[in-house]
């Protein structure tokens, strides 16, 4: 079936490119196509490993995988820039979970997977329906990872405090995010010069990854400025900053990729992909990591979907391209080389992934960590802003870091998602 | 007056100028005719590709844009594109507290970028007239920056004024408890951004003062210095105002290029989220603009900012001109 499917897109492909349009078949069928694929962060190879689409490649003869790869803002910006403009997408574009709902709205934009012989049931109904338009009749993206959250911590800089290294303790040491704070506040003072956690804008999502709604409620109504789990995450963010336990690097930042290297802080909010991150971006930290459970015990942050713009000139070859990125067996894979979580239940009982422990994370036994961790977290809730306004509240707690008044960055805040997310 | 009127052709008679003219008279009005076309139509339509282009990316745009920014078009909002909803953008914007620090971060990052590059660019420039040992690799050397691209520009800069590995930092380190914030503070982010415009623009001012000093003849200062005034008396009272055009000039540019400044702010936030700082501590008008459109995906807003920034701009170049006039009419 697979094999058809290929020639078929080929042939496509083939059309497309010697621009005869009408159901001619007599198409050259070993035309080489190029695909280019734009992503953010490692979606599907480090930057010095590119196995999978190698295998790929070698898989399909004529078939050349050329990435483009930005920071996480400016992909998401080139993409709605290009889709407005018709032209200059990628043949595959990769969105994020959070951003997605802010591209349903143009469904005309996008090649329909519905309609492209996808078994949508092996993902979760509500991983399905997020990316797919209110009457469920267009889905714009195949769901690549899911973000499990855990806690990623330095074994050498907790040895350092005097706080146990192992994981099992560690965990029990957090199992509420008051308790985390708490450890916090114990691990600034006997370790000076070294933070707790990265940035309070990284801090606050994480806290948000157990809550259902949080800046939408279930009928898409902007709640944020009322939602007593939003407030209480930023005010628990805003006592651990006053504690001096933030190291104030923005988030994907470089200043936040030098922290990670130069061991600036001692935990982070480590949704799966995180593990790829660190990976990629302090490969000398190695044995330094390991995994513990996240506090409160379960949680979701990110994932990602695969596009295919419908601007695109191999629309048929990148379709095909998409569903084999996304299958299961290729999930795998890029857990067990990058980290990310396969967003397809079935494999995680499969002992490939199940058995799986990370070397970079002294053996932290991942493949049940985030399982676990996913085991009772909710279906969260985005809308079209959602991307943005998370986006400000990075940026106002990022101000509490440098000094504002707390009650002031609220207040700002609040006005510019009014702004942002309002009628206009 | 009069001698004008003479000499306007007297009108041929009613009658030769009815008669059917014979062929060879008829080729000769075709080929004057032609001759005049030539002459009057010509110039049109060797400056017909400019306007044809203007038409196409300038005046084109400048409409479509006053379009949209009656519109709350937003991409996340299917159907909001054809929604009018009048000057409601306008209003909003005139009370919009983010819009108004925008302004004033233009208005101050444009100030202290402006004098200082504008003073220095005249010092080397000065210095570059005099007659040096390699003078044509020091003349070149003052426009390695303007040549480098403002990313590279912002790649340095960035890690000179990064709070935790930055040199600037280091060399303050003795002088200070903390390391600096440089994006926390107003004022501080101001200096980084201005020092990074300054960088980059004075070598390119420089060059054109350079150019305008070589111009001023050698004996006014052969003279002046036979009546004893020394170097300094020179520069101030023979170059500064031999230079007064190219000056008015390079402010005139200076200050457009300052009103529309984006590309060293919006690299200087190096978060993305193009918000200038944590509190819009340096976001000028431009990148809030972007910001709008891009980030927030606010189509007919971030139109209505441009619409109102390009009439700031016609306003603040018209003051600019009545200034000139009067600095002009002083001189008379």
């Amino acid at each position: 079936m697979r094999k058809s499917g290929i020639v078929a897109s080929l042939v496509g492909t083939a059309l497309v490119l010697t621009a005869c349009g009408g159901g001619s078949d007599s198409a050259d069928p070993n035309g080489e196509v190029t695909l280019t694929i734009n992503v953010f962060g490692d979606s599907f190879s480090l930057p010095d490993n590119r196995s999978l689409y190698d295998e790929y490649e070698k898989a399909h003869s004529g078939v050349k995988i050329v990435e483009n790869r930005s920071d996480f803002g400016t992909h998401h910006q080139n993409l709605q820039a290009r889709l407005t403009a018709g032209s200059g997408t990628a043949d595959l574009e990769v969105i994020e979970v959070g951003q997605v709902s802010g591209y349903i709205g143009q469904p005309d934009k996008f090649v329909n997977f519905k309609e492209k012989d996808v078994d949508t049931g092996q993902w979760t109904e509500s991983t399905v329906q997020r990316a797919s338009t209110p009457d469920g009749g267009t889905l714009i993206g195949l769901p690549t990872d899911i973000g499990g959250l855990a806690m990623c911590y330095r074994t050498d800089l907790f040895a350092q405090a005097g706080l146990p290294t192992n994981r099992d303790e560690v965990s029990a040491l957090w199992s509420t995010w008051d308790e985390y704070v708490a450890l916090g506040d114990q691990f600034v003072a006997k370790a000076p010069g070294v933070k707790w956690f990265d940035a309070g804008g990284h801090l606050f999502t994480g806290v948000l990854g157990a809550e259902k709604e949080t800046y939408y409620n279930a009928e898409g109504d902007l709640v944020v400025e009322t939602n007593k789990a939003v407030k209480n995450a930023w005010d628990l963010t805003v006592r651990a900053i006053e504690d001096g336990q933030s190291a104030a690097l923005p988030e994907f930042s470089p200043e936040w990729n030098t922290g990670f290297q130069q061991g600036q802080f001692a935990t982070i909010t480590c949704p799966a992909w995180m593990m790829g991150y660190i990976q990629g971006n302090a490969a000398d930290t190695k044995g330094k990591w390991d995994i513990a459970k996240i506090p409160g015990g379960s949680g979701n942050w990110g994932g990602s979907y695969v596009t295919v713009p419908s601007q695109g000139k191999n629309q048929d070859a990148a379709v095909e391209l998409a569903k084999w990125l996304t299958a299961p067996e290729q999930n795998i894979k890029l857990f067990k080389s990058i980290g990310n979580f396969p967003s397809q239940k079935s494999t995680w009982e499969q002992p490939e992934v199940a058995d799986f422990a990370s070397e970079f994370f002294s053996g932290a036994p991942a493949g049940k960590i985030f399982p676990e961790s996913l085991e009772n977290a909710p279906v969260q809730v985005y809308g079209p802003q959602s991307g943005v306004i998370g986006g400000t509240f990075s940026g106002a707690l990022n101000s509490v870091e440098q000094g504002t008044d707390p009650d002031e960055a609220w207040e700002s805040a609040m006005n510019d998602i009014k702004a942002a997310a309002g009628d206009g | 007056m009069t001698a004008r009127l003479d000499r306007v052709p007297p009108t041929p008679p009613e009658e030769t100028r009815r008669r059917p003219a014979d062929p060879p008279h008829r080729r000769q009005a075709w080929r004057s005719r032609l001759y005049r076309w030539d002459v009057k139509g010509s110039p049109y339509l060797y400056i017909l590709p400019f306007f044809g282009l203007f038409a196409v990316f300038g005046l084109f745009p400048l409409v479509y844009t006053a379009v949209i920014s009656t519109t709350s078009w937003s991409p996340r909002k299917p159907g909001s594109e054809d929604v009018s909803v009048g000057l409601d953008n306008y209003t909003k914007l005139l009370s919009d507290d983010s819009f108004h620090n925008a302004l004033i971060n233009t208005f101050g990052i444009g100030i202290i970028s402006t004098v200082p590059q504008l003073l220095l660019a005249l010092g080397i420039a000065h210095l570059l007239n005099y007659k040096l040992r390699g003078r044509l690799f020091l003349r070149m050397g003052v426009l390695v920056p303007y040549i480098t691209s403002v990313a590279a520009v912002a790649l340095i800069f960035n890690q000179i004024f990064a709070r935790d590995f930055g040199l600037l930092n280091w060399f303050l380190q003795p002088f200070m408890d903390n390391p600096l914030d440089w994006r926390a503070e107003k004022w501080a982010s101001w200096l980084a951004v201005s020092a990074m415009v300054t960088w980059h623009w004075t070598g390119y001012n420089t060059l054109i003062y350079l150019a305008a000093m070589q111009t001023i003849p050698y004996e006014l200062y052969e003279s002046a210095s036979i009546d004893g005034a020394n170097k300094w008396q020179q520069f101030w009272h023979i170059t500064i105002p031999s230079l007064r055009p190219t000056i008015i000039f390079t402010v005139i540019v200076s200050t457009i290029g300052a009103l529309q400044l984006f590309a060293e702010p919006f690299l200087f936030d190096t978060t993305r989220n193009n918000n200038g700082g944590s509190e819009r501590q340096f976001q000028t008008v431009v990148l809030y603009l972007y910001q709008q459109f891009w980030t927030n995906g606010r189509y007919g807003y971030a139109a209505a900012i441009a619409w109102t920034l390009f009439l700031i701009t016609v306003v603040i170049a018209l003051v600019n001109f009545l200034l000139v006039r009067r600095i002009r009419s002083a001189d008379d």
